[in-house]
């Protein structure tokens, strides 16, 4: 008995009514300007650039850009207040700060979120839901450990390395502010601190804050910049520790050009990790974390879930679900509380999206796109999904950093085990299956940082995360996030 | 009566669970006081090569043994050590060295092995964690063993170099390759004879001797080496390992204290040192029973 199953109709009446998040009761200043020693001064150079609204292409602001004389006026307010301030300051008070931090950024969270998505592109409800409340989080389980690190190391006497550079990218730009600086200043370190180009306004946002907080003057510095300020932080003789969060490549030129030097180094790199389905999952679940897992964010995390293994038996199946869903999926305005998928973050990375998408085609996979509005101005790409892709395709070697994904297939458990860590990353994975032992025993195989079993792209501040192979070293969050600002 | 001739020892290199020369065919002379001792392999890049597919291969099995396995088979090398004393005792004064800095050297080696034993099943109880998480999700991070590990023995010490110099590696579960002393390599030798007596997997320590100049660029250049162990100090060579372990991002140990009879040597954060942290999450049902006591 062949019954055909009816193609679901997403038409007129799945329209839901437009609900923007207003922008009323956000402050976004004309210009900003570097935050060095607790004050906000103006570029040597006098050089600033744009930041633009991704969804708009509207400019929302003037940013300066710090030349290596600013980075250097930076990093000696750094060590100025290191040596003379926050290594005697004691670890309470030092934690009692950092508390402050974590308050303030919830006193604050809505304006907070909103800038987050107009600078950047991303959905409110994932600004909101994830980014700010997470950033806060962060602040305060590290401001926590400040005074309980003998706890963590017992018998280790750990003390601040001294002045930590940090380089962070522009998908999570608060929170991945908030990894790097909440555990820095925990264990006695003070910071330079420089975000994205593309996404500079949360950062000088939690400028603000940390002034409201009272830290004391050049504990936290902020400056702005593209690649050249980050190559003149990593390269600045007087700062003790690198942090970088970005693409492998560019991991790869920081550790080159630290070698042969005292400096440490924690690098959370790229990643293009496997999830793995199996016949026995719960498959609308299933569907649920592979959307989330590749989707979340337009694709733009380090850990999205790119390359999916489908066992064969329920390979219809699936497909067929993940397509209907795909095809609910908003994109559209980031500022609307139903969008699932924003704004492409910038026009740079929108090419380099597009390059895949027709490499992938050169290269005979099949691509499958849902229909959907995209609006005439901005940068967007719609969900995308490859099939009939093979092991040796680009899109399923290489990072792409969108919202695409690789469909591929396998029959056995040591199939897809070898398959999945058959790359040079090693930061995350993902497993599907009812079984609680082929979960653990899927688990225990994967050569990455972390895990999700029956779940996907879940964060937390108790949580460590970091790669494994070139994904990275090092772990940011839980207890293994103090290790890498301490010395013993 | 003629005098008895004695059977001079051929000192080869342990790749494999085999003991192979060179297949290079070099070798160098060693000599204490101009005296010349043995003939040693100088191994070259393909043995390098050779060790790191045998060490890859033996990493799923001796990663997969239980800890508690782990911890009898470093135990049984401590055993088959003291059997030895002699030898390595006798072997390090002829490389230069007191009787009682010998006794004290082997003395120490076995102390060392019986410590690093102990820890293989309890590593992940003290640097483990449960993490609680504000979602609704069992998680809980775990330490594993990296992989292929190098390793540049110290230079000045024999026995207790090499030894120190791989358990840290070797009890968090990875495999290894051993570039040995250039100047005291004698007791690596013999030290490979007694792991292919001590029920320790075939590949899972492999030990090349030769000049260690010319391998480390090589061995820390390799793309399937996971981490490089460096227990000398000189800069330069640091600057060259750091330079070509970047192609694919090894981590790198370098040891901190050149006193190896020291006992800041025993210590399990040498142990983590070889380890990635891995974090796994599940979710905790939240449907049923929220809502009652238990």
């Amino acid at each position: 008995m062949s019954k055909k199953i009816e193609e679901l109709k997403f038409s007129g009446e799945w329209d839901l009514a437009p609900a923007p998040e207003s922008t009323n009761h956000i402050s976004v200043k004309k210009e900003y300007q570097l935050f060095i020693g607790g004050k906000f001064v103006k570029p040597k150079k006098g050089k600033y650039f744009s930041t633009i609204n991704p969804a708009t292409e509207k400019k929302l602001s003037s940013i300066a850009e710090a030349s290596k004389e600013d980075v250097d006026r930076a990093v000696k307010a750094a060590r100025k207040a290191h040596s003379g301030v926050w290594s005697s300051t004691s670890a309470k008070e030092r934690g009692k700060y950092i508390y402050r931090i974590a308050r303030l950024i919830q006193e604050k969270s809505r304006e907070f979120a909103v800038i987050e998505s107009l600078d950047g592109g991303k959905p409110i409800r994932e600004s909101r839901d994830v980014d700010i409340p997470i950033a806060a989080a962060h602040f305060f389980y590290y401001a926590g450990w400040a005074d309980k690190l003998n706890y963590a190391f017992p018998n280790q006497n750990p003390s601040s390395l001294g002045v930590a550079g940090q380089i962070i990218p522009w998908n999570f730009p608060l929170m991945m502010a908030a990894w790097k600086i909440a555990p820095a200043l925990a264990t006695g370190n003070t910071v330079v601190l420089k975000p994205a180009e593309t996404t500079s306004l949360t950062a000088l946002k939690l400028a603000e804050v940390i002034q409201e907080a009272d830290l004391p003057p050049g504990v936290v510095n902020i400056i702005t910049g593209a690649g050249a300020t980050g190559s003149d932080i990593v390269n600045h003789k007087d700062i003790d520790k690198i942090a970088f969060t970005g693409s492998t490549g560019v991991g790869k030129i920081i550790m080159k050009s630290i070698a042969g030097t005292a400096k440490k180094s924690t690098m959370e790199l790229g990643g293009k990790a496997a999830n793995i389905v199996f016949e026995d999952a719960p498959l609308d679940q299933a569907v649920e974390g592979i959307i989330n897992g590749i989707y979340f964010n337009q694709g733009h995390v380090c850990c999205a879930g790119s390359r999916l293994f489908v066992q064969e038996s329920i390979y219809d199946t699936l497909l067929r679900k993940l397509k209907d869903r795909m095809q609910s999926l908003i994109v559209g305005n980031p500022l609307d509380k139903n969008t699932d998928i924003g704004a492409i973050n910038s026009k740079e990375q929108l090419g380099v999206i597009n390059k895949y998408l027709s490499l992938g085609k050169k290269e005979g996979a099949d691509m499958f796109q849902p229909s959907c509005d995209i609006p005439s101005k901005g940068f967007w790409c719609a969900p995308t999904l490859f099939t009939n892709v093979s092991q040796s395709h680009a899109i399923a070697k290489e990072e792409i950093f969108g919202p695409v994904l690789a469909v591929q297939t396998f029959r056995t458990i040591d199939e897809v085990i070898t398959k999945a860590n058959n790359t040079p990353f090693g930061l995350s994975a993902g497993v599907w299956t009812d079984k609680g032992s082929k979960v653990f025993n899927l688990t225990s195989k994967m050569r990455a940082g972390v895990v999700w079993a029956n779940t996907y792209n879940k964060f937390d501040p108790t949580s460590p995360f970091g790669g494994y192979k070139e994904s990275g070293h090092g772990r940011e969050g839980g207890l293994h996030g103090l290790a890498p600002y301490l010395k013993f | 009566m003629t005098k008895r001739i004695d059977v001079l020892k051929t000192y080869k290199i342990f790749i494999d669970g085999k003991f192979p020369r060179t297949e290079s065919g070099r070798y160098y002379t060693l000599s204490n006081n101009g005296k010349g001792i043995a003939n040693i392999c100088l191994s070259s890049r393909k043995d390098v090569r050779n060790a790191v597919v045998a060490s890859r291969k033996a990493f799923g099995s001796w990663s997969g043994r239980s800890a508690y396995n782990r911890a009898q088979v470093l135990y049984r090398i401590a055993e088959m050590i003291e059997g030895r004393r002699d030898q390595f005792v006798a072997e390090i004064i002829s490389m230069g060295g007191s009787k009682n800095a010998a006794e004290n050297e082997v003395n120490n080696s076995i102390d060392r092995l019986i410590y690093y034993a102990g820890w293989c099943d309890k590593i992940n109880q003290v640097f483990g964690a449960v993490n609680p998480v504000a979602s609704s999700h069992f998680n809980f991070s775990l330490l594993e063993p990296m992989g292929v590990v190098g390793i540049i023995a110290p230079a000045d010490y024999s026995l207790l170099g090499i030894v120190s110099a791989m358990l840290p590696a070797l009890a968090a579960g990875n495999t290894v390759v051993v570039l040995a002393s250039e100047q005291k390599p004698l007791c690596s030798v013999t030290l490979a004879e007694v792991l292919a007596t001590s029920d320790v997997p075939s590949g899972v320590v492999n030990i090349l001797t030769g000049n260690t100049s010319e391998l480390i660029p090589h061995l820390s250049a390799h793309m399937d080496v996971n981490a490089i162990f460096y227990c000398k100090n000189n800069p330069k060579e640091i600057n060259q390992i750091q330079l070509a372990a970047v192609d694919n991002l090894k981590r790198i140990v370098l040891s901190k204290n050149s006193d190896w009879n020291n006992s800041a040597h025993e210590t399990p954060y040498y142990i983590s040192d070889f380890m990635e942290t891995k974090t796994t999450w599940h979710p905790i049902e939240q449907i049923a029973g929220s809502g009652s006591g238990y």
